[in-house]
């Protein structure tokens, strides 16, 4: 059977991303243009900022995916672009410039849901890796637990009521001045701070619900440092980002294996931006050798955005048939198994 | 040579193909469906009842504003995109001289105004003189009234166009020295875009599928803001 060569292109949110993949699982080329120093000044992505960055860096990113996998625009068979979830003016960009690519090439184009491409980015990794499985998909705009039935069929079992758990670490980060992306720098601080040191709540909602709720956790520590601050006293910063970060976590390891349980699993898949913490993972890891439940998660460079895990999904999505036509527009707020 | 003209600037979807000789087609929709929705549907179509193929194309011409943000975003990566897979140039043509050159060899001053929000416009003057057209003010944003202010008395004859006009038609229809566009002149006309083009191309004002880019005249609002909190720190010391 010939090789299906997939161009993929994703631009949710402050990354440019194109990768090139053979037959879905295997990256030929995987090109990040990110934004953050853009960014930094203004304390988070300003959509349009994003937008004017993204349009200036689609065609360079490009060029560069093909380059590095050795190929030209008359060896790609399908095109796969994220359409949504994220900001509807950056998504235009990749979603325009991927329309007028498969039209001009004559190949079928693929739209495909970025949450859905995050899960997919496992495949890559773990190239025996085949659903069903339970899937955890964290991120700085997603806390979502899912049931994976198949390549492309998803139940949401959970998901967040109010804030994102990498928002929750994100807004915390910003009141201990840790500066933006906070995610990545609390995970560092925690290594060193004491995880007990401060009992922060744990919610769980209630027994029977997957659902998340990170606002009161939040507001809790908010609370603390404030109080703190009134009674000036000292504050360890890596105390507290320690048992806050605990506080996430537990609740996020918890419902994901309660999940597998109850429905019956034996493989917990992890997906997003926080599934790089490297205390979930060790959390995880635990937990699994525990309740002999298998844990798989992406490679570091495969947990945050880019465009080789979009173009994995859209391989699954075009082997089902699901092609996309040139009138798709950008969805900012796409659901899971959402077409 | 056959152009590829596209024009997203405003709310009209603008396409067309055109060689040296004559228009081949033109698609002008003005509905309030997306430029998402609308624009790939009708280049599919144009190229579909024309009976021509994107490898028959040369040169792909396309309006880079000023106008709306992300409608300019889906026309320009619309056609970078086709150059770069065709790797055929881009000519850049603005919105103002579009519009202002539906007005073909009209007399006086042609006024193009383009709906900036908050009742600015994005504007500039234009003249024909010798069968070409005249870049007599270069583009800037305004207020509808210090615009109207300027050209009440000034000229003897000025000729408005561009969707700006429905906006503010009232207030320009009080002034006797101004001419209000027909209908089939007021919208950007991707014919116009290509023209435009073609007349740049021999004068070698080309660009590529890396360096075309939209032309926005004003900055992100985050921009703004950010360098005004920096100017008030600075003097605050
Ligand atoms: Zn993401």
């Amino acid at each position: 059977m010939k090789d299906i060569i997939t161009l993929a292109i994703e631009s949710s949110c402050d990354e440019t991303c194109a990768a090139v993949l053979k037959n879905g699982r295997y990256i030929l080329s995987n090109v990040v243009s990110t934004q953050i120093d853009l960014h930094k000044k203004f304390g988070g992505v300003v959509p349009e900022v994003a937008s004017r960055k993204h349009i200036e860096n689609i065609q360079p990113v490009i060029q560069k995916a093909l380059d590095d996998a050795n190929l030209t625009f008359n060896d790609i068979d399908i095109i796969g672009v994220t359409y949504g979830p994220g900001l509807v003016g950056a998504l235009l960009v990749g979603l325009s410039s991927a329309k007028a690519l498969a039209f001009s090439l004559s190949v079928p184009l693929i739209g495909v849901n970025h949450v859905e491409g995050h899960i997919a980015a496992n495949f890559i990794d773990h190239k025996d890796l085949n659903p069903p499985f339970i899937c955890l998909i964290v991120s700085g705009g997603h806390t979502h637990l899912v049931e994976v039935k198949d390549y492309g069929e998803y139940e949401v079992l959970g998901k967040t009521r109010d804030d994102a758990a990498g928002e929750a670490f994100d807004k915390i980060a910003r009141a201990l001045d840790l500066g933006y992306p906070g995610g990545p720098k609390i995970d560092k601080l925690s290594k060193i701070g004491n995880k007990n040191a401060i009992e922060f709540p744990r919610v769980y909602i209630d027994d029977e619900s997957f659902d998340f709720s990170f606002s009161g956790l939040k507001s809790a520590a908010l609370n603390y440092l404030n109080s703190k601050k009134m009674k000036n006293e000292d504050i360890v910063v890596e105390d507290i980002a320690a048992s806050f970060q605990e506080a996430v976590l537990e609740v996020l390891v918890n419902k994901s294996i309660k999940a597998a349980i109850t429905k019956g699993y034996d493989k917990i898949v992890l997906a997003g931006g926080v599934a790089a913490n490297s205390r979930l993972r060790e959390m995880f890891d635990e937990k699994g050798k525990e309740h002999k439940i298998d844990i798989k998660y992406p490679s570091l460079a495969l947990c945050t955005d880019n465009a080789a895990m979009i173009g994995c999904a859209a391989y699954y999505d075009y082997l089902k048939g699901k092609v996309s036509d040139l009138n798709l527009n950008a969805v900012p707020n796409l659901k899971l198994g959402q077409r | 040579m056959k152009v590829l003209g596209i024009d997203t600037s405003s709310k009209v979807a603008a396409v067309a193909i055109m060689d040296e000789d004559k228009l081949i087609g033109e698609y002008i929709i003005n509905s309030n469906k997306s430029h998402s929705e609308k624009l790939m549907p009708i280049i599919q179509e144009i190229f579909s009842q024309c009976n021509l193929t994107v490898d028959d194309i040369d040169l792909v011409a396309v309006c880079i504003g000023p106008g709306s943000f992300t409608g300019l975003r889906i026309g320009v990566a619309t056609a970078k995109s086709i150059a770069h897979s065709k790797q055929i140039p881009i000519v850049c043509v603005n919105s103002l001289e579009t519009l202002a050159f539906n007005m073909n060899l009209s007399k006086g001053i042609i006024c193009p105004i383009i709906d900036a929000q908050r009742n600015d416009v994005y504007t500039s003057k234009y003249t024909w003189e010798n069968n070409s057209l005249l870049c007599i003010e270069d583009i800037s944003v305004k207020n509808i009234d210090v615009l109207i202010d300027q050209i009440k008395d000034r000229y003897e004859q000025i000729i408005v166009v561009g969707d700006a006009v429905d906006i503010h038609k009232e207030k320009l229809e009080s002034l006797n020295n101004i001419y209000i566009s027909p209908n089939s002149h007021k919208v950007p006309r991707a014919s116009s875009v290509c023209q435009i083009a073609l007349e740049k191309y021999k004068n070698n004002i080309i660009d590529d599928y890396m360096t075309a880019n939209p032309l926005y005249i004003r900055k992100s609002q985050a921009e703004v803001e950010y360098e005004e909190r920096q100017r008030r720190m600075g003097e605050n010391g």
